[in-house]
This record gives structure tokens, C-alpha cells and sequence, in this order.
């Protein structure tokens, strides 16, 4: 039982950077109808640009800043540089196909994938790099509940992406950008005739996605996953399966989507064999497309002629 | 304008076929009739009767092997004809069902591992090859259509996306199958080989003919690809063709004029599959062996790659998109020819887009001019470079020696080069014509500098870089391809 909490503990703080991931899909996917399938990119960008605004801070056995304001910028530097990221693949890769057939903007963004992925080959080089949390985070301190052990870096990251969700839900639901992102959402040409002006609204929302990508990139890095220029391709697809899960284009079904595939996943690692968990994120894919397509909050709609 | 091309006209816009714009019909009237030597040499091609088309390259391609000894060259000619058999499959799927199939590579990589477990020691299993290949086709073909079933449900991008990450699940299992406990088992076995492959994969067999040389090879490719050719043109127009394309075009419609849209999607997904298995137990043979790197991500963008640069359903157009993706990079492997190759991309870019002599000359004086200035400006600064003779190379090198500067730390100076450069080219897009005018000189400099002092060393990276870039511009500025037809929306 104690070995079955500490798993599912797990995977509620993985869920948390997969949950994130999740919502960037969604929201992208709810304004354009259009799966970003170059988001895992940006979130190996985001994971990238920590790294290195960690190193110009010194390195993590010598930061000339306390802790407390390196992860801090740390994650300023990835959510910034990911949502400046995800605007330019944007207006430089999207924008041109809005109107065209949907396979276009597709392979479209098949490209954006590739040109990214071999831009960080290119800038930062084959060799992966290690946040190396331990030299500069007590991860001994913590807390226990029983037997479970859970240190500081782990409730830095759920607390984290909970108070990312939570951001998100306000500027989503109680500002006037966030009403015009759910007009445009609900039916565009209808948005427009009522004075939204729909590219600023397309930009509001990649540069939001694209900076919670670039959030998890920074998150996932604090958990001591290894940082390489593939490492987006399994992140996007798991971060999909989850926004698929809750239902594509809900926001609180993105945030349960991805909690429940870090947790599925965290428990197949813990009971079956751990090389094919990342098979049951894909198994779990494949029966929600199969059994319920629009996934557990997601509504139903009708194809529009 | 004589009585001929006159009737020619006319036989044309009869037989233009139903849905086909008037404009569209025009606008390929216009390319066709383009000047200059370009043009000459298009119009001679299409006057060309059809039959001369096919058998011209056919008939280049029976010879190469005759003409030339270099196996390198063989070679190159064998990927090409595995990498056409593959967009040939593809573009029955993609190009004519308009099923986004981003999982295509795993059936090439089933079809080759399928043919490896019955063909090599890894299981002390040697079937002769005439019962191995229709194995593999018949299997690979039904895994096809197990995993065409989800779609039945998913639509363009989820269906996308699930195939994606089917891939990629196939790779992971063919790295990590080298130990696999079954439960009846006492002791775990090998069953992929692991990141190290299956080797010592029998050569295919016919009759007591043994496909020793890779000469042999690429016989047989060119007998398979004459064939699956002239599949595609028969398919086109056939009934099922028909019924595929009403469907990539729109489902729904297609579904309301009787066409059954989950048993044809199930068949494209089989029939795509069962050609990538045939490549696949090809590639493995002619390789002896099968490694799981080959089938990763870059292949399958290649391979659409291929497919959208020719023009989706287009068969001229898919075996000339397969020629520049399989040749393209074996040049860019030779720094000297992948240097000429981007001087004259990049002054026939330059000549096409700018059009008059005046501005051409002086940009191309300006961009000069930097050069020079930048040398200076490097020398003042102090920046430690390389003389000449210790980077350039090649009947090129006096030119390019005086003329760029080579810092000592091409990493770090060709880092910030390719940063800049992205960023000027994106300002650049969104300023007016003439500001881009005024930028062009710098951006053309800049261009220069990041790929000589980074981009040339660093090949296969820069080939991917290249092919995604290619992707978003193609798409962007002629999403049909360069043989496809330009679609207008009918609303």
C-alpha cells in the first residue's frame, strides 16, 4: 500500500508538468481547431532556456543569487522565451496557412518540429545536460506523510503548475481577453463582427501556451529529467493523450487529463515493466479515441456542412 | 496561333474534366508557356508525346548502371528506389485518401524486421524468399489495417497524431525488445536485437538466382518502381482511385455519394502498408541487416517532404520530389559541391525575385562591400580567424578566402550568426519592399557567414534544418508542390 501511495504521489507531480503541456494544446486547439504539433518542441526550448539562464546565474554549485530568485528567473527566462518562441512559429508558420486545408498547416508545423529540434542540435549541441537540482535544493528536506517521501522540489513543481492552472482559469474566464478567446473559441466569424480582432487573440493565445510549455520544459528539468533536443517529441505526445483525455479544448479537462496519465503511467512503471509505460500513455489514447473520442469534460458537436 | 494549338486548346478544355476550375486551367497554361531557356526546355518536354515522358528516365535510369562503376553511385540510385517505392505507398494513403499517416515509417520498419525474423539467424529461421515476401506484404498489410481501425473514429489531425505516437511506440518497442520475458518461457529472449539491430539478413533468392551486388538491387527496385508506377496512374482514375480521392477531398460528401469512407480508409491504410513492407523486407536485404535508427522521425519527414515538394497525387511529381530529397543530401555531403550548390541557390534566388539588372548588380556589389567591411571590422576588433588555407578548399577557396571571415570559434560566431540571421529574415518578411531592398546586401552576408563558418561543417544537421525550413516556406508559398494543381475553393 505504502509502495502504491508513493507511485501515485509520483505521478501527481509528473501529471502536473503534463497537465501543463495538455493545456497548451487545448487552448490552442480551441481558439484555431488545430493540434500545434510542434508544442512538445517548444516545451524542450522552454527546458533549454532555464538551463542556461541557471548557468549565466553561475552554475549550480556556484549561483551568484540565492536560490529563491534563481528559479524564479529561471522560470521567467523559459516562459518568456517560449511564449516569444511560440508567437514567431505562429506568425511565421501559421499565420499564412489559416485559410488553406488543414494538412497544410499539419505538415506545416511537421516542419516547425524538425527545424526546431535541429536549431538546438545546431546551437547547443548533442550533449545532454542535467539541471543537477541536488547542488543548489536540499532535496533531503520535505516532508513525509508515513512513509512517502516528497522534497522540496516536488512541492515547488506541483504548487507551481497548480498556481500556473490557476492563473490561466482567471485570465481565461475573468478578463476581457480571456471572453474574447472564448468568443473566438465558440464561432469566429462571429467574434469578428462583434469588434474582436482575432490575430491579436491568436497571439495572446500561443504566447500563453507556448510560455506553460516552456514552464513544464523548466519544471521537468527541477525533477532531474535530462534535457536533450528530442526530449519534446514523448512529452507532446503524452501531453496530447492527456488534453485528448479530458476532452480537447476543456481547460479543467486538460489539467484531470493530465494528472491521470501521470498517475496511470507512474503506476506501470511501478508494477509492470518500466520500459513500456510510455506504451500506456498510448494504449490509454487509443482506447479513449476508440470508446469516448471527445474524452471525459469534452462536448459533444455535431460536424458542421 | 495555327490551327493545331488551336484544336490542341480545345481537346484540352473538353477533357479538363468536371470540377477543375477555368482559371486553374488557365494559370497551368501560363507556366507552360513561360520564356526563356527554362521555358524552352518545358515546352519541348510537354510537347514531348506522353509515351516519351516515361521512357526517357526509364531509359537513363536502365543505363546509369552501365555507364558508371562507382558502387557509391549504385548506391545512392538503390535509397532512391527504396525511398520512391515508399512515396509511391505513401501518396495512396496521403496523396489520394488524404489520411495524415505519420506512423507510414513503422510499417517500412515491421515490413524489414518481419522479413529479418524469417530470413536470418535470429531465429535460425531461412525461408526461401518467393513464400518471405508475400509473408510480409500479407502480414504488414493486416497490421495496416489493425491499426487503420481506430480510424474509422479520428478525423485529419487526431488521427494525426495517433499515428505519430504509434510510431514512435514501434520504435521504442524495437529498441527495448532484446530481452523479452514471455511467461511460458524460463529465461528472457532476444527478439529485435536491440539498438544493435537483426544482421546477417539473407539476400533475396529467385529460383537459384541469388541477389548478390547491389547492382542486382537496384534492377529489381527499378522493376518494382516501374510497377508500382504504373499502378498509381491505372489507380487514378479507376474506381477505387476515384473513391479515394472524393473522400481526401471531402469525407462527408464522399459518404453521401454512396462511397463506404470506413472500408476505403481501411484499404488505403492496408494498401499503403503492404508497399512499405515491401520496401521494408528490400531495404533489409540489401542492407543484410536492420537497424531501429533507421526508421526515426526524420525519415517520415523526408518522406513527406518528398511528397508535398512534387505535389501530392501527382506521379511525375512524386518521383521528381523523391530525386532532390535522396540526391539533395548526397550532395550536401561533400562540402565542395553542397558550396557551389548554395552560391547558385542563392544568386538564382536572388536573379528570379528581384528580376531587373540594376537592383540584381547592386545588391550583389553591396553584399560584397559588407564583406569586406565586416573582414575589417573583425580585424579591428581583434577576433582571432584562420588564414585561408587552413578552412577553404576547393576551386572556390581564393574567392571565399579574401572575401569571408573565419573566426577560430566557428561554434560560438556561427551560433550567433544563425540567430541573427533567423531574426533578420523574420523582420525582414514583415517590412516593405523597399526596406527588404535596403536589408537584402546584409541579410545575403549574414547568409554567407553563418554557412561557411557553421552550417558547412555541421552536415547532417544542416540537411534537417534545411528540410523543415523547406516545409514551412513550400507550404506557405505554393502548398500544391511544384507538378500539383493549385486548388480554389468553390463556396
Amino acid at each position: 500500500m505504502e509502495y502504491f501511495g508513493e507511485q501515485v504521489v509520483n505521478g501527481l507531480i509528473v501529471g502536473g508538468v503534463y497537465a501543463l503541456i495538455a493545456l497548451g494544446y487545448t487552448l490552442i486547439y480551441g481558439v484555431l481547431q488545430f493540434l500545434n504539433l510542434a508544442h512538445g518542441e517548444l516545451y524542450m526550448m522552454g527546458a533549454f532556456f532555464g538551463f542556461f539562464a541557471m548557468i549565466a546565474l553561475g552554475g549550480p554549485s556556484a549561483a551568484v543569487v540565492p536560490v529563491w530568485i534563481m528559479i524564479p528567473v529561471m522560470f521567467l527566462v523559459a516562459m518568456g522565451g517560449g511564449a516569444a518562441l511560440g508567437v514567431a512559429v505562429e506568425r511565421f508558420a501559421y499565420r499564412p496557412l489559416r485559410k488553406s486545408r488543414r494538412l497544410a498547416a499539419l505538415i506545416s508545423a511537421l516542419g516547425v518540429s524538425l527545424f526546431l529540434q535541429s536549431a538546438a542540435l545546431l546551437l547547443f549541441g548533442a550533449r545532454v545536460r542535467l539541471y543537477d537540482t541536488g547542488q543548489f535544493i536540499d532535496l533531503t528536506s520535505g516532508f513525509s506523510i508515513g512513509s512517502i517521501r516528497i522534497d522540496v522540489t516536488e512541492i515547488m513543481v506541483v504548487v507551481g503548475s497548480l498556481l500556473l492552472m490557476t492563473i490561466l482559469w482567471f485570465l481565461v474566464n475573468r478578463t476581457q481577453q480571456g471572453r474574447a478567446m472564448r468568443a473566438v473559441a465558440v464561432d469566429q466569424d462571429a467574434a469578428v463582427m462583434n469588434g474582436i480582432d482575432i490575430d491579436r487573440v491568436i497571439v495572446i493565445t500561443f504566447a500563453l501556451a507556448s510560455g506553460l510549455a516552456g514552464a513544464a520544459g523548466v519544471m521537468s528539468g527541477l525533477l532531474l529529467f535530462p534535457v536533450d533536443q528530442y526530449m519534446g517529441i514523448f512529452a507532446g505526445l503524452k501531453g496530447f493523450t492527456a488534453a485528448v483525455v479530458g476532452g480537447i479544448g476543456s481547460i479543467p479537462g486538460a489539467m484531470i487529463g493530465g494528472f491521470i496519465i501521470g498517475v496511470v503511467e507512474a503506476l506501470a512503471t511501478g508494477y509492470l515493466n518500466p520500459t513500456y509505460a510510455d506504451f500506456i500513455a498510448f494504449l490509454i489514447l487509443v482506447l479513449v479515441l476508440l470508446i469516448k473520442p471527445t474524452g471525459i469534460m469534452g462536448k459533444k458537436v455535431m460536424a458542421k456542412v | 496561333m495555327s490551327d493545331d494549338t488551336q484544336r490542341d486548346e480545345a481537346a484540352q478544355a473538353s477533357s479538363r474534366g468536371i470540377g477543375t476550375d477555368e482559371w486553374v486551367a488557365q494559370h497551368e497554361q501560363r507556366i507552360a508557356t513561360s520564356t526563356g531557356p527554362l521555358g524552352a526546355i518545358g515546352r519541348w518536354w510537354l510537347g514531348l508525346p506522353r509515351g516519351f515522358q516515361w521512357i526517357i528516365p526509364l531509359a537513363i535510369a536502365l543505363l546509369i548502371p552501365f555507364a558508371t562503376s562507382n558502387d557509391y553511385i549504385i548506391r545512392i540510385g538503390v535509397n532512391l528506389g527504396l525511398f520512391l517505392l515508399l512515396v509511391i505507398g505513401l501518396n495512396l494513403t496521403v496523396g489520394y485518401a488524404g489520411l495524415l499517416d505519420l506512423g507510414f515509417v513503422a510499417f517500412y520498419g515491421f515490413g524489414a524486421y518481419m522479413y529479418a525474423f524469417v530470413a536470418s539467424p535470429q531465429f535460425g529461421i531461412h525461408w526461401p524468399t518467393w513464400l518471405a515476401i508475400p509473408m510480409v506484404i500479407i502480414v504488414t498489410g493486416l497490421f495496416g489495417l489493425a491499426l487503420g481501425t481506430p480510424s474509422r473514429r479520428l478525423s485529419g489531425d487526431y488521427l494525426a497524431i495517433a499515428t505519430l505516437f504509434f510510431g514512435q511506440m514501434f520504435l521504442v518497442l524495437a529498441v527495448s525488445s532484446d530481452a523479452v520475458q514471455f511467461p511460458w518461457m524460463d529465461e528472457p529472449i532476444d527478439v529485435t536485437g536491440g539498438a544493435n539491430g537483426i544482421t546477417n539478413v539473407d539476400p533475396f533468392a529467385f529460383f537459384g538466382f541469388t541477389f548478390s551486388s547491389v547492382t542486382s538491387y537496384y534492377f529489381l527496385l527499378l522493376g518494382l518502381i516501374v510497377v508500382g508506377v504504373v499502378a498509381t496512374l491505372r489507380i487514378h482514375s479507376s474506381r477505387q482511385g476515384l473513391a479515394w480521392r472524393a473522400m481526401g477531398e471531402d469525407a462527408l460528401a464522399a459518404q453521401h455519394m454512396t462511397i463506404p469512407p470506413v472500408r476505403m480508409k481501411l484499404l488505403a491504410f492496408a494498401v499503403g502498408a503492404a508497399v512499405a513492407g515491401l520496401a521494408g523486407s528490400v531495404f533489409a536485404s540489401v542492407q543484410l541487416g536492420v537497424f531501429p535508427s533507421t526508421f526515426k522521425l526524420p525519415l517520415l519527414i523526408m518522406l513527406y517532404a518528398a511528397l508535398i515538394l512534387g505535389g501530392m497525387g501527382s506521379v511525375p511529381g512524386l518521383v521528381v520530389g523523391a530525386i532532390i530529397m535522396v540526391v539533395l543530401p548526397e550532395v550536401l555531403r561533400f562540402p565542395d559541391y553542397s558550396n557551389w550548390l548554395f552560391f547558385i541557390v542563392l544568386i538564382l534566388g536572388v536573379v528570379m525575385t528581384l528580376k531587373r539588372w540594376k537592383p540584381i548588380l547592386a545588391v550583389f556589389a553591396a553584399t560584397t562591400a559588407i564583406g569586406f567591411a565586416a573582414n575589417g571590422i573583425f580585424l579591428a576588433l581583434g577576433v582571432p580567424y584562420l588564414t585561408t588555407a587552413e578552412w577553404a578548399e576547393g576551386p572556390l577557396a581564393p574567392v571565399l578566402g579574401a572575401w569571408v571571415f573565419m573566426p577560430e570559434d566557428r561554434t560560438l560566431y556561427g551560433n550567433i550568426a544563425f540567430v541573427v540571421l533567423l531574426f533578420a529574415i523574420a523582420w525582414m518578411t514583415t517590412r516593405s519592399h523597399r526596406t527588404r531592398l535596403i536589408a537584402l546586401p546584409f541579410v545575403l552576408w549574414l547568409a554567407v557567414f553563418t554557412w561557411e563558418v557553421r552550417l558547412l561543417i555541421e552536415p547532417s544537421v544542416t540537411r534537417q534544418l534545411l528540410i523543415g525550413a523547406l516545409l514551412i516556406i513550400l507550404m506557405a508559398t505554393r502548398p500544391q508542390g511544384l507538378f500539383g494543381k493549385p486548388r480554389v475553393e468553390v463556396l
